[in-house]
């Protein structure tokens, strides 16, 4: 994966004043100015978070960028250096980790070897001195499909067993808030999809807070309400899946969610809601909303699915956006999709993604074409961004 | 000829793993022995007698018991100074690390006749040239046995994966509640086979022991010096005695291992 | 699994105190009354006490009588234990390493029995044990006879009481302190690294001097240094197996501490013996270049 590091400036700070809640009567987690280092070394810095009551949360980015050091600050397995954490309305910023009403599912589910299952799940509530721990432990096993197991040694079960073990034992103490650890790195495809449609299920049975850290941005789209980017200790950009996905803030959630195609642009104007750039010669607009370029230059963003290619001259459906003077350096045929790589007359290759829907034609190497986009879905990124930042390598995970 | 070949050194290494119970088989062989003179050394008749008069033998039985009470003595001291040890050495940090690993590494590769020498001088020039005895025994044992324990107990604890203790807090154990039940129980394992290892150490220890015994009678004193007056055949007695015991524990609990990962299957 | 977070503070002082201070007690102290002890002036007596005169000479009488060869045959106590710790180590070097390499590479399931069974033996008393080593070597006994019927030992020929009889039990009895740090080191290694030595055209033999063999240098170090020290020191061998052409420096240096209560001298010969360990190890832990053994 090459994370090329940022440049001395921040990333992208979201735009517009934040709304944060007040925190003493918050009804939720509120993370305010949350910082940790190591010695010179930041992990995480001045992080500002709300993530309501009940909600499905996903903290995402790649390895090293300070989610997995949030989380464990938030279980209270690590002290912060500098910040508070508080939980609806109450400071737990110091409490220790057996004091606070927070369960974690660890990344290796961290299940006592020495304990059954049942024990595993009773563990909690034993701690806590809880009556009626049967009922609840049988209970919470069969909601994780798991009662025929019940004294069985945490070695004796599969990976997705064992994973679900975890859950169980994490969610039977009704935290106020579950914290996930990259909880399915260790599953197979297939399981690991069946998983994240489970662990969304049963989150919408319970009603309880879910934070799910992980690298990997399909599953945090596929299973999150809210998703939150975060790079080199900080948060680029927060909000719904599609809101990320469609309108990019920053370079690297451009690149970390999915891909983009990035144009070099100068500013030619801006209306009240349409912002004029000169890309390469070729005039595009770009709606004012989804354009996040503070000076006069920006990289034009469009994603490989949204654009449509064409022979030359041939019309296409997007009145507004046409860039002449393509040839098809290369054709990947995936199935559901055909991925072509377009070198454009300035010399950079755009990634087209079309729809094998068998009404248009297949382009093959060599042949000249013609792109187009409604301009809708294009974006406007901070020209002193990295291009890179955020791009993964085919053959890194994630 | 070409299985031969094949399984060549599979062989050799069995062969010589048979050699180590040669003398086994001899020390048993011998307890059934009927001497025909108490200096010759050698098998002459069958006999259960030694088995059924165990302690016929003057004074055996007496130097069994000593070794008995201060193999369990020093293996209590040794266990609860090395388990503690161990645990500063992997848990803690502090100055002075290293060179305390190299401490504990020096007794086990030390001759025994110079530790056992020179704790003699260091008794002799205290001033209890006159105590040797149980004590002095007692001392050394629990000094040399110190090193396996710790060893033995780091090298199980230093496996031990340390997120278990945070999934334990994490699940409202207090840091107390979390060592007995949780940290506690997976080292046991460790401690019990470091435990057995200090106790037949510290039985069968003789050149340390004679130095620093003064008129204390262990067992294995006992046997050297009747090598001199003429072996009563009793000592193989408690010789095969002391292997079924370590055999029984020792492949027992193998086969308990081996029968649990059946359960797996 | 996350890195382990070592503690500081004073705990890990206080836990490892009680250990700390038993060894340097009983451990590190005793060496200086050894080496004082070794100064005593040689007039005094368990009964009087010892006066401290720095008594080199000590070390003069003590070399004169032990440490002096005779001849070629007779080495004199401290050279022969150095020779036949050096001669039982390389037995148990190769027995050892054998045995080690088989039960990494060829035991199978077995594996972790077999290990087992190596340690088994030596739960019981070493000195009964040695006994039946008297036995099994003895002048009549099946094994002189069978050396004796195939010319290797003349027609009067014995074992016991001969060089031979004390290395075999010095090799016996430290076998496992051979087998156990090798098996550690072998136990390692990577079988795919000799699968691609073959699959670059090495045979079965070169593959083990030019992969196996190098890797598991730590053990053999460790190996051949857990042997070797005690080796040295151990007399029970020579005095149950062997006659007093055969004694071993640690016996006299017991006879000199209990019988002859020649405690300066004793002392000086211990010194000297560990002086000579400490050097030999020293220059072979050099030459052979692995320092991690700890």
């Amino acid at each position: 994966m090459s994370q090329v590091a940022e440049d001395a400036a921040s990333p992208a700070p979201p735009e517009g004043p934040v709304e944060l809640a007040d925190a003493s009567s918050y009804d939720g987690l509120a993370l305010r100015k949350l910082a940790k280092h190591y010695g010179a070394f930041q992990a995480v810095r001045e992080l500002d978070l709300d993530v309501p009551r009940g909600s499905f949360f996903a903290l995402l980015g790649p390895s090293g960028c300070g989610k997995t050091t949030t989380l464990r600050m938030v279980a209270g397995l690590e002290t912060p250096s500098a910040g508070s954490i508080t939980l609806s309305g109450n400071d737990i910023t110091r409490t220790k980790p057996y004091q606070r009403p927070v369960n974690t599912v660890f990344q290796s589910y961290a299940l006592f070897p020495h304990l059954d299952i049942y024990e595993n799940v009773a563990f909690g509530l034993r701690r806590r001195k809880k009556r009626d721990v049967d009922a609840q432990v049988r209970e919470m096993l069969a909601l994780v499909e798991l009662e025929s197991q019940a004294r069985k040694k945490p070695t004796q079960l599969s990976g997705g067993q064992q994973q679900r073990v975890a859950l169980a034992r994490a969610l039977i103490n009704s935290p106020e808030v579950l914290l996930l650890d990259e909880p399915l790195g260790a599953l197979d495809l297939k399981l690991r999809r069946s998983m994240q449609i489970e662990l969304k299920r049963i989150q919408t049975d319970v009603g309880r807070t879910f934070i799910h850290v992980t690298h990997d941005q399909e599953e945090a789209m596929t299973m999150a309400d809210t998703v939150a980017v975060m790079n080199h200790g900080v948060i680029e950009q927060m909000g719904a899946p599609t809101e990320l996905y469609e309108n990019p803030r920053s370079t690297f959630v451009a690149n970390f969610l999915g891909q983009s195609n990035l144009i070099e642009g100068t500013i030619t104007g801006r209306d009240a809601d349409l912002v004029s750039v000169d890309m390469h010669g070729i005039p595009v607009s770009i709606p004012a909303g989804r354009s996040h370029a503070p000076g006069d230059k920006g990289w034009v963003g469009i994603r490989p699915e949204k654009v449509l290619i064409g022979n030359e001259g041939e019309a296409l459906d997007a009145p507004g956006n046409t860039i002449p003077g393509g040839v098809v350096s290369d054709v990947s045929f995936v199935g559901v999709s055909t991925q072509y790589l377009v070198r454009m007359p300035w010399g950079q290759e755009l990634q087209v993604f079309s729809q094998n829907t068998g009404r248009t034609r297949i382009f093959t190497v060599g042949d000249k074409v013609e792109l187009s986009w409604r301009p809708e879905y294009a974006f406007l990124l901070d020209a002193a961004q990295d291009a890179s930042a955020g791009a993964q390598r085919v053959d890194a995970d994630g | 000829m070409r299985y031969l070949r094949k399984h060549l050194v599979l062989i050799l290494g069995l062969l010589i793993l048979v050699y180590t119970f040669v003398p086994i088989f001899v020390v048993v062989l011998m307890s059934f022995n009927d001497p025909a003179s108490k200096l010759i050394y050698r098998f002459d008749g069958f006999t259960l007698a030694n088995w059924r008069h165990p302690c016929g033998a003057e004074d055996m039985c007496s130097s069994v018991v000593t070794s008995v009470e201060i193999g369990l003595l020093s293996t209590l001291g040794a266990t609860i100074l090395g388990t503690l040890a161990a645990f500063a050495l992997v848990r803690h940090d502090f100055h002075g690390r290293s060179s305390m690993n190299l401490l504990i590494f020096l007794p086990m590769a030390a001759p025994e006749i110079v530790m056992g020498s020179s704790l003699l001088a260091l008794f002799v020039g205290a001033g209890f040239a006159g105590q040797l005895g149980f004590w002095t025994i007692l001392i050394a044992h629990i000094m040399f046995c110190l090193s396996f324990v710790v060893v033995t107990v780091r090298s199980r604890l230093a496996g031990m994966d340390d997120t278990l203790e945070q999934a334990a807090m994490d699940l409202y154990a207090t840091p107390r509640q979390t060592f007995w039940r949780v940290t506690f129980p997976l080292v046991f394992p460790g401690i019990l086979g470091a435990a057995l290892l200090s106790f037949s150490l510290s039985f069968d220890d003789f050149i340390v022991t004679n130095l620093n015994a003064g008129q204390t009678t262990t067992f294995p004193l006992y046997v050297w010096g009747a090598a001199q007056r003429g072996v009563p055949m009793q000592v193989n007695v408690v010789g095969s005695v002391m292997f079924l015991v370590s055999v029984v524990i020792v492949v027992g609990g193998e086969l308990n291992s081996r029968r649990r990962m059946r359960a797996l299957a | 699994m996350a890195e382990m977070v070592r503690r500081r503070g004073r705990t890990g002082y206080l836990l490892l105190l009680p250990a700390a201070l038993w060894l340097f007690v009983f451990f590190v102290v005793p060496f200086y009354s050894l080496v004082a002890t070794s100064l005593f002036d040689p007039g005094g007596s368990d009964a009087k006490g010892y006066d401290m005169t720095y008594h080199v000479a000590n070390y003069w009488t003590a070399l004169k009588h032990y440490g002096k060869p005779e001849s070629w045959t007779n080495l004199g106590p401290l050279l022969r234990s150095l020779w036949y710790g050096a001669i039982a180590t390389g037995l148990c070097l190769v027995l050892g390493y054998v045995l080690a390499y088989a039960i990494a590479f060829k035991a199978g399931r077995w594996k972790n029995l077999m290990l087992v069974l190596v340690i088994a033996p030596f739960f019981t008393s070493f000195l009964i044990r040695t006994l039946s080593w008297k036995l099994i070597l003895a002048d009549d006994g099946f094994v002189v006879n069978t050396l004796q019927a195939v010319h290797l030992l003349g027609s009067d020929g014995r074992l016991l009481a001969t060089p031979v009889a004390v290395v075999a039990g010095l090799t016996y009895n430290f076998l496992p302190f051979m087998v156990l740090p090798l098996f550690a080191s072998i136990d390692k290694i990577d079988h795919r690294l000799i699968e691609a030595a073959s699959d670059l055209y090495a045979n079965p033999i070169r593959a083990f001097f030019k992969v196996t063999w190098p890797l598991s240098l730590p053990g053999v170090v460790s190996g051949t240094l857990l042997t070797f020290i005690p080796a040295v020191g151990d007399y029970i061998n020579a005095s149950l197996l062997g006659s007093p052409n055969q004694r071993m420096i640690g016996s006299v240096i017991q006879q000199q501490f209990t019988e002859a209560h020649n405690y300066p001298v004793a002392g000086a010969l211990s010194v000297v013996m560990m002086t000579l360990i400490v050097a030999m190890v020293l220059f072979y832990v050099r030459r052979a270049g692995t320092e991690e053994l700890l």
